[in-house]
């Protein structure tokens, strides 16, 4: 019998902090710059420098902290991390190991094991071996952003499985780039995953041999990554060898992992306290402020939306992206009497597929106000049009800007509201349609379709598509 | 007591060739230190906070405004190796 395994997976996440200037000097941050044109003594660590922390790293930090609902730490303390290599010129990083300045955290279903202040490590470019390490014979430095202030965000080993981690990793990104301390874009390196892969036989609470997966620049890359490693963990055990500890990249294009160092070289970063800088002990004040500056997050805001009603689906889409969030409200405002799930139903459904067919139009782009939206709505809902009829409108609304009752009054598709005209359509329907009529009276209900299709294009959609049903019933004796 | 072998390992970290003649010198005086510590290490300190810093000062911090960077001519005037804008230095892989 085969045993049966389950993944354990921790995450270690980088972000960018979005502050003006370098963590520990006052060079700009900036990203697509030419090289080395932000540099100072300190962050290329000329002989007889200080740092001096940045307070407005500080006051994200401890946002952050408290939107993953941390211990914010009285006291904080700066360590040095030493490793030698050209990204970091003064063959150690500073960072914070012993006592960071957040612990014991969550979010969502993940337990926060701490976050971390520090400052990442230069650019480097390899020349020759077509830019990868292996073959290349010369590295070329870039310090622009050596020194940029970072938070590290380490999770508790909560995770399960690939499509667990996008999820969780998308939370985690769109609470973040609420809270405004971070543009959390992966593709330029303000946001990066590392993952902690290892399996263990179902139900077992030891852990096994971990990898590391490292720095993907999305989560759709993270989820394929993480299975593919775990497909690779589960075949070595299985085959009855032993997970080694390594560092792995994961190739998208090919969908194959490669070792990054080998267990040789594994680190021995002997940590010792950053005498060159103080603690930071922050004040009532600096606790109250983070505290008071969390805008709704994502996860409150989903869960409140759920609560008037909102699919549990078009809540997350939703609360996902600020302005999202910000146009189904303004549909709500416009019109009260919209209820929400249906009003959420539109925006995430009908509205977001038009804008998709017109080149993925960025929301914030679209001709369409909310305002606008909550009338069409209403439109449908009050049966003046046939949802049908409001499709087509929306389509015109968002190619053309154009009014909702204007396009309907231009179009005629104005709901049939007599149903004297309508019934006099339906009989004519059943009349010209013999074959599914005797079909329907035979007890073969499913047939109706066909009569209500044609009553529709009769009608050129202008229908209501209960009453059609209720007439045809009626007049074939149902 | 530190051995050879240690002495190596930290010696490998740092990117330090040693000869024979400073192996066993090296050895003997991180002995001497180490020695040093562990005597330190006798003392009572239950109860006591770790000392992060001599000087009695905490949140030393400086606002979040732009200053100056260097030119880049001038950072890159010490280099040895200066290659289009950028500091170039040997492949760390070939070095390990």
């Amino acid at each position: 019998m085969s045993t049966e395994y389950e993944a354990v997976i921790g995450l270690e996440i980088h972000v960018q902090l979005s502050t003006r200037t370098k963590m520990f000097c006052g060079c700009e941050l900036s990203f697509g710059d030419d090289p080395n044109v932000h540099t100072c003594p300190v962050c290329l660590a000329l002989p007889g420098v200080l740092p001096v922390t940045n307070a407005q790293a500080i006051e994200y930090a401890l946002q952050i902290g408290a939107a993953l609902d941390c211990e914010l730490s009285p006291v904080s303390t700066f360590d040095r991390k030493n490793y030698f290599y050209p990204d970091n010129p003064k063959a150690y990083q500073i960072t914070q190991a012993a006592r960071p300045f957040a612990e014991n955290g969550r979010l969502g279903e993940v337990r926060i094991h701490h976050a971390h202040l520090e400052e990442d490590a230069a650019k480097t470019i390899h020349t020759g071996g077509g830019g990868r390490i292996k073959g290349s014979d010369a590295s070329e430095v870039d310090f622009n952003r050596g020194g940029t202030p970072l938070v590290e965000i380490v999770t508790e080993p909560d995770l399960r499985s690939g499509a667990q981690v996008r999820e969780w990793g998308q939370l985690l990104r769109a609470t973040i780039k609420q809270l405004g301390v971070s543009d959390v874009n992966m593709e330029e390196g303000s946001l990066r995953c590392d993952a902690n892969i290892s399996i263990r036989p179902a139900g077992s609470d030891t852990l096994g041999t971990k990898t590391e997966l490292k720095n993907m620049n999305s989560f759709r890359f993270i989820e394929r990554g993480i299975e593919a490693e775990i497909a690779r963990q589960k075949e070595v055990v299985s085959s009855g060898g032993e997970v080694e500890q390594e560092t792995l990249h994961f190739d998208p294009a090919t969908g194959e992992l490669h070792s990054l160092r080998s267990k040789e070289e594994a680190h021995d970063y002997r940590y010792l306290p950053e005498p060159d800088l103080v603690p930071v002990v922050p004040t009532e004040a600096m606790l109250e402020a983070a505290r008071n500056s969390l805008p709704e997050l994502p996860a409150a805001r989903a869960a409140r939306y759920e609560q008037l009603g909102v699919s549990e689906q078009a809540a997350l889409l939703l609360s996902f992206e600020t302005e999202w969030a910000g146009f189904f409200e303004g549909v709500l405002e416009a019109d009260d009497t919209i209820e929400p799930r249906v009003a959420a139903n539109w925006v995430t459904g009908e509205f977001a597929a038009e804008l998709r067919k017109l080149d993925d139009q960025p929301l914030a782009e679209s001709r369409v106000a909310p305002e606008s939206l909550a009338t069409l709505i209403g439109l449908v809902a009050s049966k003046k049009i046939s949802h049908g009829a409001g499709k087509t409108v929306l389509e015109e609304m968002v190619s053309s800007g154009a009014d909702p009752a204007a396009v309907v009054a231009e179009k005629g598709l104005e709901q049939i509201s007599d149903s004297g005209e309508l019934e006099k359509i339906v009989i004519q329907a059943i009349e010209d349609n013999p074959k599914p009529a005797e079909q329907i009276r035979g007890g073969n209900e499913k047939a109706i379709g066909a009569l209500v299709g044609a009553v529709m294009k009769a009608t050129q959609g202008r229908a209501d598509g209960g009453e059609v049903n209720r007439l045809l019933r009626q007049h074939l004796g149902l | 007591m530190i051995e050879r072998e240690q002495v190596l390992h930290v010696a490998r970290l740092s990117r330090l060739r040693l000869s024979e003649e400073e192996i066993d010198t090296l050895t003997g005086e991180l002995s001497s230190v180490l020695d040093h510590v562990d005597k330190l290490a006798e003392v009572d300190l239950e109860g006591v906070e770790p000392t992060s810093h001599v000087v009695p000062l905490e949140n030393v911090l400086r606002s979040d405004e732009p200053r100056p960077s260097l030119d880049r001519e001038v950072a890159l005037s010490q280099a040895p190796d200066p290659h289009d804008g950028a500091f170039r230095v040997p492949s760390p892989q070939a070095e390990a």
